[in-house]
């Protein structure tokens, strides 16, 4: 989440305080993501730097500085909103390396590991849900980083479904990997193997 | 005391070499206005469960009980009439009868059980009412979205009396908003002290529900605690 963008976004409605930034954040991202106040000054700080902010009052006018978008500010705030984020190459998922391991090393059953992580997220979407079910009027801010959050947890479920299930045809299959001294580290070279291949550079 | 009850419940099918056992000591208490969502793979057993509950066929050891009473104690009439009476079913493909408007297939249960045509009309009419159906009242199924059709299925399933509604992938023939809104409709019932089980292996679906169990080969393997209220969120999870 780029704080700064949501910033100008904020500011895009017109001139606002520093305080009020914080405020507006949290609100619009349903309190999902707290904001200090530190973290909105130095980020307006950066913002006017980079001319595209401008602040009227003082520079110790503090709280009562009232900050406005500039021209160069819309410019980057409008591009910042089409320019897609890198979804492109596989991001470092602890939870896919933690099945890659439970896989090779001896005595652990995978498929447990795998139950553990399905239900904690199953309860995980229960609480999201609630949410919704407690506030079913609430604000379309709020409603939109719901389904967002559940639509993730669903589609790692998924996964783990669909892992748990190749797995099973894998061992049903032939004979279960190996274990070795090195096989955790085998495991989690599986992701790089693959940034490699796809030719992702992190 | 529990709407439905299975105790140490199993279910084998067939014998000899294709003997196949769906259910392994199932043991599942719901109690009233309490939903439970029960999840698994297929092959789990998820629907076997479903219509053991439902008493559509019976287990090959254990006991069933709907409201106290043992299913294995009833004739085939009083099982007869505790379907029509007590259970309610909501299935993936609606199972409304084509030939019947929405209102008739929603009054068909209470006339089966002798209540007089022009009262289950009015009974269906106010079910379709709760769900927002009214102006459906007077269309066939085939005039209605896969939505309205089961939201058809759940006044059906609700109405007169009912205390325990099984529902079989209720959201699977339908978008992710319109599934929402019938899981809001089953949380709804449920506000009303009625009793469900939802078998789904979708998640989003299992998340409307108090209890999720799993299920694997036919035993119930793991199940959700009781979700603590939302402010939760906001606190620092498991390896977060």
């Amino acid at each position: 989440m780029s704080v700064r963008h949501a910033l100008l976004a904020l500011l895009a409605e017109g001139p606002k305080y520093g305080l009020q930034l914080r405020e507006e954040f949290e609100a619009r991202t349903g309190e999902v993501w707290p904001l200090n106040v530190g973290q909105v000054y130095t980020t307006l700080q950066r913002l006017e730097r980079d001319g595209l902010v401008e602040s009227d009052g003082e520079p110790d006018a503090g709280p009562q500085k009232s900050f406005r978008i500039t021209e160069g500010g819309e410019g980057e705030l409008t591009g910042w909103l089409r320019t897609p984020p890198d979804l492109s190459s596989p991001p470092r998922d602890e939870l896919v390396i933690k099945v890659l391991v439970a896989v090779r090393v001896p005595g652990v059953d995978v498929h447990e590991v795998i139950q553990s992580h399905r239900r904690y997220l199953v309860e995980l979407m229960q609480q999201w849900t609630r949410l919704k079910d407690d506030e079913a009027d609430f604000d379309l801010s709020v409603a939109l980083v719901v389904d967002a959050e559940l639509f993730r947890l669903d589609s790692v479920i998924r996964w783990l479904d669909t892992a748990d299930g190749r797995l099973r045809r894998a061992a049903a299959d032939g004979p279960a990997p190996a274990p070795a001294p090195a096989a955790a580290a085998a495991a989690t070279a599986a992701v790089p193997r693959l940034r490699r291949r796809i030719g992702a550079r992190r | 005391m529990s709407v439905l009850e299975l105790r140490d419940v199993s279910k084998i099918h067939g014998s000899g070499a294709a003997q196949v056992t769906a259910l392994r000591n199932v043991d599942l208490s719901v109690g009233p206005g309490e939903m439970v969502a029960v999840m698994g793979p297929s092959g789990s057993g998820k629907s076997t469960l479903l219509t053991i509950a439902g008493s559509l066929e019976s287990p090959t050891d254990g006991e069933v009980l709907i409201s106290g009473n043992a299913l294995s104690t009833m004739s085939a009439d009083e099982l007869a009439a505790l379907r029509r009476r007590s259970i309610g079913y909501v299935f993936q493909d609606f199972n409304l009868l084509p030939g019947l408007t929405a209102a008739e297939n929603v009054a068909l249960p209470l006339e089966l059980d002798g209540t007089s045509a022009r009262r289950a009309r009015a009974a269906g009419l106010l079910a379709l009412q709760r769900l927002d159906l009214a102006d459906r009242a007077g269309h066939f199924p085939d005039q209605l979205s896969g939505g309205e059709r089961q939201r058809v299925a759940i006044a059906r399933a609700v109405v007169g009396e009912r205390r325990l509604l099984l529902a079989d992938e209720p959201t699977g023939a339908l978008d992710s908003s319109t599934g929402e809104a019938v899981m809001r409709l089953i949380r709804s019932a449920c506000k009303q002290g009625v009793a469900a089980v939802v078998v789904t292996h979708d998640a989003q679906a299992a998340s409307w529900a108090d209890r999720v169990v799993f299920l694997r080969d036919g035993r119930v393997t793991d199940g959700t605690a009781t979700p603590p209220g939302p402010e939760s969120l906001l606190a620092p999870g498991p390896g977060r």
